[in-house]
C-alpha cells in the first residue's frame, strides 16, 4: 500500500508515554518512525526513533535495556495492551519488526503497577522484585566448602523443575500484566526451585512466609487466577508454580510456621 | 491468624467457603428437580422432618457466604490499589470477562441470595400463594408458581443464574489453583470441569422459571 513496498521498509505511528520524573503529570505523544526495516528489533526501532528526536533537539524516549539478547530481563514496555507485546516466548529486545506492518499505530506504555513507580518515560524502578529475593529468595543453610560435584544426587525430573521455574529472567513482565499487579509468578517460581531441592527444602515453610509478607509490604496485590502472567511471560513461567507456592503455604501452615516464622524475619 | 489475613491465605479461606457454597447448590439444584415430577412439596415436608440438616446447613451457608463476602470485598479493593492506572490499550491474552468481573457477579449474587431467602424461605415478598395441598402439607409448588408468573420475577432468576454461571465459570477451577491442588496437567481439566458444572447449573436452574412462565411446567 505504500512507496515502501519495494524495499521492504515501513513507516509507522508511535503513540509513546513521556514522563519527565517520577512524580511529574505524564502523556502520550505521538511519533514517526521511518524508513524501519521487516529485520529491526523492537528496541532498535525505537533508537531509530530516537536518534531522530536528537537531531530534532528533543528529549529521546527513556526506556531500559541491556543484553538485547533476551536474557538480562531489563527490556520493559507495554506494547498495544501486553507487556513485551505478547508474542510468545518474546522479550522486547527480542521482537522483530517483521511482526509489524507498514502504517501501523503502536501504543506503547511503561509497566504499570503500584510497586513499580516510573522514573522516566517507559522506564521504572523493578527494586521491588530484588527486595522479594531479598527476603525469601535465597538459601541460608551452612553447605561447608565447596561440595563434590555429585555429593547430593538431583534426579532429572527435579533438576528439569526446577530449571523450568529458574528460567525466570526477572523483567516483571508478570506484574505489568496482573490486573491485580500481583507477583505471584515472580514469587511461585522462587519458591518452587528452592522447594523442590534438597538444599532449598529445610526452610521452605519458613520461606514461603518471608516471601508472602514481602509481597504485602512492597505493594503488590493478591492472586485471583488470571493466568494473565503466564501468557505475558517471555521465558513461559507456568502458573503450575504458583499452585506449588500455595501447596508449599497450606504444608507451612499445617505446621503451623507461618505465623510464627513470618514474625521472626526470616 | 495467617490464615485470615496473609494473600493467600484468605484466598485458602475464599476458595473453601466457595467449594462449600458450591456442593450445596449441587444439593439444591438436585431437590429442586423434584419439581418437574410434581415432588417439590414432598421433598419440602421430608427436610422439615430433618430440622439438625436443615438448620445445620443454614449455619455453615450463613457462615460461608459472611466470609467469603468480606474477604472478596477486601481482597479486591487490594487489587484495585495495587494497580492504580489501567493501560490506554485494554488487551488480554488469557484473562476472561468471567475472571475480570467475580466481584460484581458475586455481588449480584450475594443481593440475589437475600432476595430469594426474603422470598421462599421467609416468605415476605408481594404476591405470594401461601396455602396448603391436598395432602395438608405446605404448598411450595403453588408457591414458587405464583411467583414465575410473574415475568420480571422469572427474568431476575434468569439474569442472577447468569452471574452464577459467570462465577463458577472461572470460580471452580480457580478453587483447586488456589488450594495448590492443581498443576500443569491438572488445570485445563479443572477449567473443563467447571465450565460443565457452570453450564449445568445454569441450564438446570433457569428451566424452573422459565418452563413455569411458559406455561409447560403447571
Ligand atoms: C455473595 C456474594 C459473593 C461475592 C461478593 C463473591 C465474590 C468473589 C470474589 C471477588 C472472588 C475472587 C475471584 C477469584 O479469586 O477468582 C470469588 C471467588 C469465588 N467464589 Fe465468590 N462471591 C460471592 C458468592 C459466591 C457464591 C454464591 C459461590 C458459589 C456458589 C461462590 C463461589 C466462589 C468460588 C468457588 C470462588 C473461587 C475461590 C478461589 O479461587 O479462591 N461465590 N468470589
Ligand atoms: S534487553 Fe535483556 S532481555 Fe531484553
Amino acid at each position: 500500500m505504500s512507496a515502501h513496498a519495494s524495499d521492504g521498509t515501513m513507516n509507522l505511528k508511535l503513540i509513546v508515554w513521556r514522563q519527565k520524573g517520577p512524580n511529574e503529570p505524564g502523556k502520550f505523544e505521538t511519533y514517526e518512525a521511518r524508513n524501519i526495516t521487516p529485520h529491526h528489533s523492537f528496541l532498535e526501532m525505537m533508537d531509530v526513533v530516537n536518534e531522530d528526536l536528537i537531531k530534532e533537539g528533543k528529549e529521546p524516549i527513556v526506556f531500559d535495556h541491556d543484553c538485547r539478547e533476551g536474557i538480562c530481563g531489563m527490556c520493559s514496555a507495554v506494547v498495544n495492551g501486553v507487556p513485551h507485546g505478547g508474542f510468545k516466548r518474546t522479550t522486547l529486545c527480542q521482537l522483530h519488526m517483521r511482526k509489524f506492518k507498514d502504517g501501523d499505530a503502536i501504543y506503547i506504555e511503561p509497566w504499570r503497577s503500584r510497586a513499580f513507580p516510573i522514573v522516566k518515560d517507559l522506564m521504572v524502578d523493578r527494586g521491588a522484585l530484588d527486595k522479594l529475593i531479598q527476603a525469601a529468595g535465597y538459601i541460608s543453610a551452612h553447605t561447608g566448602g565447596v561440595p563434590d560435584g555429585n555429593a547430593t544426587p538431583i534426579g532429572k525430573r527435579t533438576a528439569d523443575y526446577a530449571m523450568d521455574a529458574a528460567e525466570c529472567i526477572g523483567c516483571g513482565a508478570c506484574v505489568a500484566a496482573c490486573p491485580n499487579g500481583a507477583a505471584m509468578l515472580f514469587a511461585g517460581a522462587k519458591i518452587s526451585q528452592y522447594a523442590e531441592l534438597p538444599q532449598g527444602q529445610v526452610e521452605a515453610p519458613e520461606r514461603v512466609a518471608a516471601m508472602i509478607n514481602a509481597m504485602a509490604e512492597n505493594g503488590f496485590g493478591n492472586c485471583t487466577n488470571h493466568y494473565e502472567c503466564q501468557a505475558a511471560c517471555p521465558k513461559g513461567i507456568d502458573v503450575k508454580f504458583i499452585a506449588r507456592m500455595n501447596r508449599e503455604f497450606v504444608k507451612a501452615l499445617a505446621q503451623d510456621k507461618v505465623g510464627a516464622l513470618a514474625q521472626s524475619g526470616k | 491468624m495467617r490464615l485470615f489475613s496473609d494473600s493467600i491465605g484468605r484466598k485458602v479461606v475464599m476458595a473453601i467457603t466457595g467449594l462449600l457454597m458450591v456442593l450445596f447448590v449441587i444439593g439444591h439444584l438436585l431437590g429442586n428437580f423434584s419439581i418437574f415430577a410434581h415432588g417439590i412439596n414432598a421433598y419440602a415436608e421430608k427436610l422439615h422432618h430433618l430440622p439438625a440438616l436443615v438448620w445445620g446447613n443454614r449455619v455453615v451457608m450463613g457462615l460461608a457466604v459472611i466470609v467469603h463476602v468480606i474477604l472478596a470485598i477486601q481482597v479486591t479493593m487490594e487489587n484495585q490499589a495495587a494497580k492504580p492506572t489501567k493501560y490506554k490499550v485494554e488487551r488480554y491474552l488469557k484473562a476472561t470477562f468471567a475472571g475480570r468481573t467475580m466481584i460484581w457477579t458475586g455481588l449480584i449474587l450475594g443481593a440475589f441470595i437475600v432476595y430469594h431467602l426474603l422470598q421462599f424461605t421467609i416468605r415476605k415478598t408481594p404476591g405470594l400463594v401461601l396455602e396448603q395441598d391436598a395432602l395438608n402439607r405446605f404448598d411450595v409448588f403453588t408457591m414458587v408458581v405464583s411467583q414465575f408468573k410473574v415475568g420480571l420475577i422469572a427474568l431476575l432468576y434468569v439474569v442472577a443464574m447468569g452471574g452464577l454461571f459467570l462465577h463458577l465459570k472461572h470460580g471452580i477451577q480457580s478453587t483447586f489453583q488456589t488450594l495448590g491442588l492443581s498443576n500443569g496437567v491438572m488445570l485445563p481439566r479443572y477449567g473443563a470441569l467447571g465450565k460443565v458444572l457452570s453450564s449445568v447449573f445454569l441450564v438446570g436452574f433457569v428451566a424452573i422459571p422459565v418452563t413455569i412462565f411458559f406455561g409447560i411446567l403447571k
